[in-house]
């Protein structure tokens, strides 16, 4: 095995921006969290952030279901996954996000805005990028999200 | 995402089994809906077999606990409810807002 193999491991995976296709994504984004090493906490916490942010794509970035595309990139190394989402929707800007409410009574609890809570509270790193657009090409989104092992810098 | 109706005299049990997402938050809303539109209020959920919740699932147990408890008509309250759903409900800051118990009966009998 050359040392690149025993490095990582990338794997792609494309679609469309429909919520039947979640179930599809957390299982590809698990199995490349099993094969990083992580454990079962960590696989389940890699779910349910990409489950988040992939909703957040279809919701926001794209208005809604459509036939629009997420491009799904795992890179996988020895305890550390690292997942980018792409998508050539609407731009998101995170820091317009308020945090969200997690202390008010029943009555005044507004539940907005955990998703992204989610992701940044659930995997190491979280970046937002966007990839300006040549041409006619619409610009497009960029989330990476890192999750490493415990015990792992 | 699977659900099933148990109604008792002092409350109703729903059973959920499955994947609660942004796929099937909207039928899990259907689902306390259904009761509460009924005029019950005191509801016990199951999610024994629940194997994955997102925040649209949390949402939807948000909006039928304000339902619920407006005027003191009711409640919702959890039994079995999985450990990685608990540590998101965790995060999420849900756990002041529902009682949890370990199994379907003392859920039931709080009622």
């Amino acid at each position: 095995m050359s040392s690149s193999e025993a490095c990582c491991e990338t794997r792609q995976a494309v679609y469309t921006a429909q919520f039947e296709n979640l179930d599809d994504i957390r299982v590809f984004v698990g199995d490349a969290a099993r094969d990083s090493g992580l454990e079962s906490a960590e696989i389940y916490a890699v779910q349910l952030a990409v489950d988040e942010a992939s909703s957040n794509i279809i919701e926001h970035a794209y208005g809604g279901e459509s036939q629009e595309l997420i491009e799904c990139t795992c890179l996988i190394t020895p305890g550390s996954l690292k997942i980018t989402l792409k998508d050539c929707g609407h731009h998101f800007d995170p820091s317009k996000i308020s945090d969200p409410d997690l202390t008010s009574d029943i009555e005044e609890r507004q539940p907005g805005g955990l998703g992204l809570f989610f992701m940044r509270q659930l995997m190491d790193d979280v970046t937002f990028t966007v990839v300006p657009g040549k041409g006619d090409l619409k610009d497009c989104n960029i989330l990476t999200m890192i999750k490493r092992k415990e015990g792992r810098g | 995402m699977d659900t099933t109706l148990t109604q008792f005299k002092h409350c109703d049990l729903i059973k959920v089994t499955g994947r609660i997402d942004s796929a099937t938050a909207p039928k899990f809303a259907e689902a306390l809906d259904s009761v509460m539109n009924d005029g019950r209020y005191k509801i016990v959920l199951d999610l024994e077999n629940v194997e994955f919740m997102s925040s649209a699932g949390l949402r939807v147990l948000i909006s039928a606990q304000k339902v619920c408890k407006r005027y003191n008509r009711g409640e919702v309250v959890l039994a079995l409810v999985p450990q990685r759903v608990y540590e998101a409900m965790d995060l999420a800051g849900f756990v002041p807002l529902f009682k949890f118990f370990e199994d379907v009966t003392g859920a039931v009998g709080s009622f």
